[in-house]
């Protein structure tokens, strides 16, 4: 791999309407494993993010720790990150999006970093519909510690040592929609097609959107006997619909033909649009969500696409009722009764 | 080697006394036994109440402690001067704890059976629930009045002004009026009883005072979740745990009271309960992370589990503010009973070389300034600050100095560059020192389009924050830290200096809740004879007035509430003073700490070290 980033870049390139290129949205170098599923994700997260034409300084990236948990770094150079500690990126994202509700909140994790010393903060995350996208970069093992198991790791999936896992896996997907997420997705890094729209429509959404993506593990669990390799993935992957997200801003061109397709509308207007592939799937039916995962989960497929949304529930900032101003931007004025709202609290206590 | 457990005081018997109430908790007894201590408050009479409780809901023994001082004490002393004993659970126990020629009060509706009687003590029988039966009907109010009848007896053999109960009753049931009526009858039922069976006063009473002034009665938790909003906190995530739970009902009390925008009905806070004291921290480190002045409150088990994350932003340098509600330990240790046993804990929390800054306050007042001062000290140093308070003093009321704030006074956010100062400038290093005060300067995410980002991590990284693992950069950042510890010693509060020069060899050192005891046993030491110069510690890290203190003094009695003198450790971890000269003086059963304990410790090491040249066990018997 290059660990110097070329800083030529064609004249021509694309602008998106506010006037920047892919460029302002690109990170530092990885220093990941050449052809990790990861930097294919951190990629797809600056194409949407440029798309969507988002001020990259008006984004914040929280991790955890582990391979997953560096990619901040290589995204989204212009806005702050924070690389914190294992397992503890939602309740750190929770507390800078109370700090300040007008920013978009990108929380990356990885399938450790989730899924065993973090599964609480990914319980709480999801039941308090923090405004956020939570992506998980799953891989089934512990890469930065070289391979061991993780808890999303199938019974029977063979390491690179040729150790089986004996453990039955933890299925994120399942249980973010079992726990109340209001929006589920699922996909395979190397779906840059199928990934670019879901993450548009998880800024948008207003909640918690959660994001599982496979993500093979180059060097530790891309071997055969791995359910989590890229051949695997591929060939057991079964798209729940070909998806497309239309912008608020732009005439809404799709048509569906009924019975198959679907459009969900967002918070802000923006629409979902899915060529449902899967007859009896409705996307805003937890139940139909819950039986077709585990239908998938009986078959070996690894459902993806958007699987779950309802967009009617307020997030953590409703819930609270918090100010329209965000918090970090009040003032002494706002934030401090005076000396004689004091005076009167002492003669209440004498 | 035995030694006594009281001193014996001079006869004043104005305003001097211990009244101990033994009750079952969930009986109603508190707020008449507060009633009790609000209305010796209100005669202009200083007085501190203590409740001494078990960790359960209801059915198992309960006390409530009031000292009455008219020196104005208001530490615990050894010497129950009154008992109230209606908890048949721990009778006997309570029988056995009344000083000699001191008194009992019981509900006499039932014979004392005959092991319960003992020489030396007068009883008190009031048949409390008799009179309660006679008079009320209603089941629930038989018990709780039962509580107002015995107040009703004191307040004739103890001289409490029957004006002062009539007005706190009024006070305490504005807007549920019917219930001052029944109420005043109770009272009066135990007035008359002790009026027509008892000789009164007792041989010690009370007299109506002016020593009161514009002094507060508060609790400590209260006091610091007034701070909080005060000091600007937008944020509180915390986890439930005894003794700090009520500092975040507190916050949002007063949040909702005061901040709540009145145009629109909106929150200008957050309060969320975490779902563990890991993820609280978290939040308040993400929260200062974005700009926003952020806390949590917790006791000893919940700081442990936020080690990792105090280093993470001790190390990362993001602010932080945590209150320590300190109680036994270790483990679940006694949840419901005091100690100051966290120091070294909070002091070194978390892995690696990491030491964090602690205010001590010792009085509610203290607790509201000093809890708005850590938004201040936390933003300005770019680091954790701990509040260490204690039980005693977050979950007792406290006769306090009223609350004091300067009008117009502004928050110090410390070193925040915004969007007009990153364009004039050159190219923006998060960790670079500019000052030469090891405090660099930050940005809060969202203040420029493309300058001022970086990321914030625990692993190490230069000056602009770029990853590196260089061990001449890591180096660097980690000397600049103690720089910048140097920095915070000019910046917390000064100790307490309680002489202008030295008068003796020796001096006594406390902090938090033990300083009462210490001055009254400092008292009660040169009663004696014995002269000690004594400092009151109010932050760590220690400033040179504590440094020459030490030095200046032969001996030097550090006091606290801890088994293994925690303050003293790292006195001398700080300071690297001769552990010779520090002497620890102890306690750790759970139970404030007693000026008696403290003057007789003290004196004991003094004679068996031959420091003293006569002999002080005369003087104490």
């Amino acid at each position: 791999m290059t660990y110097l980033k070329p800083l030529f870049r064609h004249p021509r390139l694309p602008k998106n309407k506010l006037g920047y290129t892919l460029k302002e949205y690109e990170g530092s170098i990885s220093t990941l494993c050449a052809g990790c599923g990861h930097d294919s994700i951190s990629a797809t997260i600056v194409q949407a993010c440029f798309e969507l034409a988002i001020e990259p300084h008006l984004v914040a990236k929280i991790s955890g720790i582990g391979c997953s948990s560096k990619t901040p770094a290589y995204f989204l150079g212009n806005s702050h990150g924070f690389n914190s500690v294992h397992g503890r990126m939602p309740s750190v994202a929770t507390g800078a999006n109370m700090a300040n509700k007008n920013m978009v909140y990108f929380g990356v994790s990885g399938d450790g970093d989730t899924a065993s010393i973090g599964m609480g903060q990914f319980v709480h995350a999801i039941r308090r519909n923090l405004n956020m996208v939570y992506i998980v970069m799953n891989n089934g093992c512990y890469g930065l510690t070289k391979g061991q198991d993780s808890a999303t790791a199938d019974v029977g999936s063979a390491s690179k040592s040729g150790h089986i896992n004996p453990f039955q896996p933890v299925d994120l997907a399942s249980l973010a929609v079992e726990l109340g997420a209001t929006f589920v997705a699922q996909s395979f890094s190397g779906d840059k097609q199928q990934l670019v729209p879901l993450i548009k429509a998880a800024i948008q959404h207003q909640g918690l959107a959660f994001i599982n993506v496979m993500s093979p593990c180059v060097t530790f669990n891309n071997n055969p006997g791995s359910t989590k390799s890229y051949d695997y993935v591929r060939e057991h992957m079964h798209a729940t619909g070909k998806m497309d997200f239309v912008p608020q801003q732009k005439p809404i061109q799709a048509t569906y033909a009924e019975g198959t397709d679907t459009a969900v509308t967002l918070h802000d207007g923006s629409v979902m649009s899915l060529h449902k592939l899967a007859p009896d799937w409705d996307p805003e039916d937890r139940l139909s969500t819950v039986n077709a995962l585990q239908q998938a989960r009986a078959k070996n497929e690894i459902l993806t696409g958007l699987l779950y949304i309802h967009t009617g529930y307020g997030d953590l900032h409703k819930i609270l009722n918090t100010t329209d101003t965000a918090l970090n931007g009040l003032t002494e004025k706002n934030l401090c009764p005076g000396k004689k709202t004091l005076d009167t609290i002492n003669a209440g206590l004498r | 080697m035995t030694i006594p457990v009281t001193l014996p005081r001079p006869e004043a018997r104005v305003n001097d006394f211990v009244a101990r109430f033994a009750n079952v908790n969930g009986t109603g007894s508190a707020s008449a036994n507060f009633l009790f201590a609000k209305a010796i408050f209100r005669m202009g009479v200083p007085v501190t109440p203590k409740n001494i409780f078990p960790s359960n809901i209801q059915g198992l023994p309960t006390w409530y402690e009031v000292r009455v001082s008219e020196k104005g004490y208001l530490g615990r002393r050894e010497g129950i001067d009154l008992l109230v004993a209606v908890n048949a659970q721990s009778m006997k126990q309570d029988i056995a704890s009344v000083r000699e020629g001191g008194y009992l009060m019981y509900d006499s509706t039932k014979k004392l059976a005959p092991d319960l009687i003992r020489d030396g003590i007068h009883y008190l029988g009031v048949p409390m629930m008799e009179l309660a039966n006679e008079n009320f009907s209603n089941p629930r109010q038989r018990q709780l009045f039962k509580n107002i009848i015995y107040v009703g007896a004191l307040a004739i053999l103890l001289q409490i002004e029957f004006s002062v109960l009539e007005t706190l009753l009024k006070e305490q049931f504005a807007g549920k009026e019917k219930l001052i009526a029944p109420n005043l009858k109770a009272l009066k039922l135990g007035m008359e009883y002790a009026r027509e069976h008892f000789d009164f006063p007792l041989d010690f009473y009370l007299e109506r005072r002016d020593l009161i002034r514009d002094k507060i009665m508060v609790d400590g938790n209260t006091a610091c979740g007034l701070g909080a909003v005060y000091g600007g906190a937008t944020v509180m995530a915390w986890y439930p745990i005894t003794p700090s739970t009520s500092v975040a009902e507190a916050f949002e009390k007063y949040a909702t009271k005061y901040r709540v925008d009145p145009e629109t009905g909106k929150n200008q806070f957050a309060v969320v309960q975490a779902e563990d004291e890991l993820a609280a921290m978290g939040m308040v480190i993400g929260a200062n992370w974005n700009g926003a002045r952020a806390l949590t409150a917790t006791s000893g088990p919940g700081l442990s589990l936020m080690n990792e994350f105090i280093g993470l932003a001790y190390f990362a340098e993001v602010p932080a503010v945590l209150i320590d509600v300190q109680r036994a330990g270790p483990s679940t240790g006694m949840p419901t009973r005091t100690q100051q046993s966290d120091i070294t804990l909070a002091a070194n929390a978390s892995h690696g070389d990491s030491k964090h800054p602690l205010l001590f306050p010792s009085t509610p007042k203290e607790c509201f300034e000093m809890t708005a001062a850590c938004f201040d000290l936390a933003d300005r140093l770019q680091t954790p600050i701990i509040l260490m308070t204690d039980l005693d003093l977050g979950m007792n009321d406290h006769m306090s100095e009223p609350f004091q704030w300067e009008e117009n006074r502004k928050y110090d956010r410390g070193k925040v560059l915004n969007k007009e100062e990153l364009d004039a400038m050159g190219r923006y290093g998060r960790y670079l020192d500019q000052e030469g005060d090891g405090i660099p300067y930050r940005t809060y995410p969202g203040t420029h389009p493309t300058k001022g980002a970086f990321t914030t991590r625990g692993t190490s990284r230069d000056e602009y924050a770029v990853y590196t693992e260089d061990s001449a950069a890591y180096k660097r950042n980690m000397d600049r830290l103690l720089v910048k510890w140097e920095t915070t010693k000019s910046l917390v509060p000064k100790p307490q200096l309680y002489q202008e020069t030295n008068q003796s060899d020796w001096g006594m050192l406390f902090f938090g809740t033990s300083t009462f005891s210490s001055e009254e046993a400092r008292d009660l030491l040169a009663a004696r004879e014995i002269q000690l110069d004594a400092l009151r510690i109010k932050a760590f890290p220690f400033g040179k007035e504590t440094e020459t203190f030490i030095r200046t003094h032969q001996l030097v009695f550090v006091i606290e509430q801890n088994r293994d003198g925690q303050m003293r450790s790292l006195l001398i971890q700080e300071m690297q003073h001769d552990p010779l000269r520090l002497v620890s003086i102890l306690n750790y059963d759970g139970m404030p700490i007693t000026a008696d304990q403290i003057a007789l410790k003290i004196a004991d090491y003094l004679k068996q070290n031959n420091a003293v040249p006569h002999d002080l066990s005369e003087t104490f018997i």
